[in-house]
């Protein structure tokens, strides 16, 4: 095994592919610390203006707030209705699995643009029905992330699925388990930690989505990556660079820690 | 009796998502596969312009071409760093994962502004070009289609170390030792055993690399400044800025063929891993 280690040329070919895939997260921090109103590189003088405007124009701090709220209740439900088609899938074996779980994987392999225009075809159409769920609303944002983070829900839950021994599931049902008793005691505290995972990637990518989102909100539902967009498409503003900064900051660190973590397990 | 619990069992969990999908999802895009053939008038107008229109032709013609270079950089660059991280030495390995999964995580719109921040007109790569006294006048090196190429490529990179990743850890270690007990060199060891012996993830990669790419936006929004307009930007056009809703959802439709067809050709090639689970 040592034996076959990379040698120089296949290190040297991953190092330059390394420094592409982390050179444009590293260029967003002198960039943060301009003191212009556009983007450029600090020239001997360094400012914090651009993190004190992320704390003192309220936009950034709703914005956040609203991220984190359609996150939260949107990862939530798409988490229980995956847990639950899995759960299924696994249970009854159907014999249409392959079927239905490809049904369900539609929004993850659909181009993104085609999701966007279906889901604002379904959301104006609400609107003329109710305020509440339709096109620039909370709600409508939460509906529509549903729809797009579920399926990637579904896959890591399979996943999880796939390494339970059906012969515990066996066992709870020769001694007269209930269907609710079996998913509930049995196999639900066997995939905790698949579903946990589920739950947490569920929220990343609804924090994060955009493609769909620019094309349901407009001026009201305006979330952190809604209001990122304005701030890089619209016009460039260095204020991004410091919400990049920032954002790049919790993932390195987050990233860092689970490693360490498993190290001191292993 | 069992069968039928088993199967009402199937039914009533499964339902909740089925139901929810279907009608959250599938039928709108019904209404939009309508829009397509009733707006502006009813009948096949919308595709034969499609088909006809030199901006759409020409459109999709640039589309097909920065998603060809797209998929062979992110291929051959995901193909190179996943072998380190799964052949590597301990600590390669943990740098190789943190240098793919630190811009997995991170959002696409902070990822293509980093590249403008690199590569536009006052960023990092002009501003010491111009430092150096290399160049008297900034290159351009956005708002054009090398800033998308590069941008995309990028994006994708990440998406097509994981099933390049899974192929290289399915290899046996046994093979490659057996071959070197025999006297084979390591390139060709590498070129003549180890390379075909990757093929399915590389071709799975390459179909993931491409569908995603096919229907991109933001990326190619922001990186191409409306000068390198893809199809899907090109549907956010006919949808906000020159309404033309009926023209949108034939482009729509359309890219949604072509990507059926492509997952088709990638599952002959390489299940998904959330599929052959539920089996």
């Amino acid at each position: 095994m040592s034996a076959n280690r990379p040698g120089a040329a296949a290190l040297a070919t991953a190092a330059v592919v390394a420094a592409f895939l982390l050179l444009p997260l590293l260029a967003v921090v002198p960039i943060s610390f301009t003191p212009a109103r556009f983007l450029t590189m600090p020239k001997g003088s360094w400012s914090l203006i651009h993190y004190r405007e992320l704390i003192a124009n309220p936009d950034w701090g709703r914005s956040v707030l609203l991220s984190l709220r359609i996150g939260v209740v949107s990862s939530l439900i798409a988490t229980v209705l995956a847990t639950l088609f899995a759960l299924g899938i696994w249970m009854a074996r159907p014999r249409l699995s392959a079927l239905l779980v490809g049904f369900v994987l539609l929004p993850m392999i659909v181009p993104p643009i085609v999701s966007a225009m279906t889901l604002y075809f379904l959301l104006t159409g609400l609107s003329q029905l109710t305020g509440l769920v339709g096109y620039d609303t909370w709600l409508g944002v939460v509906l529509a992330h549903v729809v797009m983070i579920a399926p990637f829900a579904v896959v890591l839950i399979l996943v999880a699925l796939a390494g339970v021994d059906r012969r515990i599931d066996l066992a709870a049902r020769g001694f007269g388990a209930t269907v609710t008793q079996r998913a509930l005691r049995v196999i639900l505290p066997n995939i905790r930690f698949g579903v946990l995972m589920a739950g947490l990637l569920a929220f990343v990518l609804s924090w994060e989505e955009i493609g769909v989102t620019l094309f349901i909100t407009s001026v009201n539902a305006i979330t952190l990556p809604r209001l990122m967009w304005m701030g890089v498409h619209d016009n460039i503003d260095p204020a991004i660079a410091a919400v990049s900064v920032v954002l790049i900051a919790l993932t390195t660190i987050a990233l860092v820690g689970r490693m360490m973590l498993h190290r001191t397990q292993a | 009796m069992q069968r039928r619990t088993r199967a009402f069992t199937g039914l009533f969990l499964t339902a909740p998502l089925l139901a929810f999908l279907l009608l959250a999802y599938v039928l709108p895009f019904l209404g939009v596969v309508r829009w397509s053939v009733t707006l502006p008038e009813p009948g096949f107008s919308q595709y034969r312009k499609l088909a006809t229109d030199p901006l759409a032709l020409a459109v999709l013609i640039r589309t097909l071409r920065i998603c060809a270079l797209v998929t062979i950089a992110a291929t051959a660059a995901a193909y190179a760093i996943a072998y380190v991280w799964v052949r590597g030495t301990p600590l390669q390995r943990r740098l190789a994962e943190l240098c793919i999964l630190i811009p997995f995580w991170i959002s696409v719109l902070t990822r293509a502004f980093g590249w403008l921040a690199l590569l536009s007109n006052r960023g990092l790569v002009n501003t010491w070009l111009q430092g150096l006294g290399v160049l008297a006048e900034p290159l351009t090196l956005v708002r054009n289609e090398f800033g998308v190429v590069v941008g995309m490529t990028h994006f994708l990179i990440p998406f097509a170390v994981f099933p390049i990743a899974s192929a290289m850890q399915a290899i046996d270690g046994r093979v490659l030792l057996a071959a070197r007990g025999l006297g084979a060199a390591r390139l060709r060891i590498f070129w003549r055993i180890f390379v075909p012996m990757t093929l399915s993830g590389i071709v799975g990669a390459a179909l993931i690399v491409f569908v995603f790419a096919l229907g991109f936006f933001v990326t190619p929004a922001i990186l191409g400044g409306g000068h390198s307009v893809m199809v899907a930007e090109l549907v956010y056009l006919h949808m906000f800025q020159s309404p033309d809703w009926g023209l949108g959802a034939a482009i729509s439709v359309a890219l949604v063929l072509v990507v059926g067809l492509l997952m088709g050709l990638l599952f002959r090639f390489a299940r998904p891993a959330g599929l052959r689970a539920s089996r």
